[in-house]
């Protein structure tokens, strides 16, 4: 359920809840080759994945980043979210455990609205960043 | 091929409806109970005239109308040199099941790093809503290896 953040609680360096996500299974990659739209078959397709020169099946980028987006709307309805972006820098692969974290680097004034930065990563079971990314919120 | 004058490039505008039943589909696969994405009641209480769509589900849009498959064909890239090395969105009002979006990709720059050896393509997206008010735009960037 959807808890509200607000602007005036918020200090620069306070950390949103961590999202843990179970282990991404292989029939997660196969919903979300689906729903996601994105049937490259290196996400579900071994054999495919070896043909690319992967070790095997790995993840969809943009599922990482889903995930990261749920950190957000996990406390925050999606409108109050202005901007978001992440930097994919290692895969993920099936059995893999993303953690989601999210920090408050800065807040300000734009347009009339108060705004907080954050900070985001997704780490693996390892503590290995496999995204890192910011997005701003416009809290009350 | 990697040529700096495909800057400016714009492909075929592409609209897309906004299914609540494919929200709810795209909130399962991510294992995202929130009922938000499920609920019309739960979107109203929010301030939603109907069920938003997750942050992330305008790149599902592009996907869907074949975007980041078209910019790579276009340069005659192999797809599988190449991956989606950054993602940003920027948000300007909420996609609601029962939306029809349009958008119109274009290519914004190209440079490369480590004497060539690394290429990357910048596209962006708007997408507008059927009353023509912007949505979001997709910033995309395609890190290219070559060799």
């Amino acid at each position: 359920m959807t808890q509200t953040l607000r602007f005036n609680d918020l200090n620069v360096g306070d950390s949103l809840p961590n999202l843990a996500k179970p282990a991404i299974s292989r029939l997660q990659l196969a919903l979300f080759a689906g729903a996601s739209g994105d049937h490259n078959p290196i996400h579900v397709d071994e054999e495919a994945a070896k043909a690319g020169g992967l070790p095997g099946c790995i993840a969809h980028g943009m599922l990482t980043m889903a995930f990261l987006g749920q950190l957000l709307t996990d406390v925050v309805p999606s409108h109050r979210i202005r901007s978001f972006s992440g930097r994919f820098t290692s895969m993920a692969f099936p059995g893999d455990s993303i953690t989601c974290q999210g920090k408050v680097a800065a807040k300000t004034e734009e347009a009339g609205e108060k705004i907080v930065m954050l900070e985001l990563a997704a780490l693996n079971q390892k503590g290995e960043v496999l995204m890192a990314g910011t997005a701003s919120l416009a809290l009350d | 091929m990697f040529d700096r004058a495909m800057i400016g490039k714009e492909y075929p505008t592409f609209t897309l409806d906004v299914e609540k039943g494919r929200i709810r589909q795209f909130a399962q696969a991510i294992g995202d109970d929130n009922p938000l994405w499920r609920d019309p009641e739960i979107a109203k209480s929010q301030g939603f005239p109907s069920i938003p769509a997750p942050p992330t589900f305008g790149f599902t849009l592009a996907m869907d109308a074949n975007q980041p498959f078209l910019v790579l064909e276009d340069m005659a890239i192999d797809k599988r040199k190449s991956m989606h090395g950054e993602q940003i969105f920027t948000y300007h009002a909420p996609i609601l099941a029962g939306d029809t979006i349009t958008g119109r990709q274009k290519i914004v720059d190209m440079f490369d790093k480590k004497g060539g050896a690394l290429q990357f393509i910048v596209t962006e997206t708007r997408l507008s809503n059927q009353r023509g008010e912007a949505v979001a735009d997709l910033r995309t960037v395609i890190v290219v290896r070559n060799g």
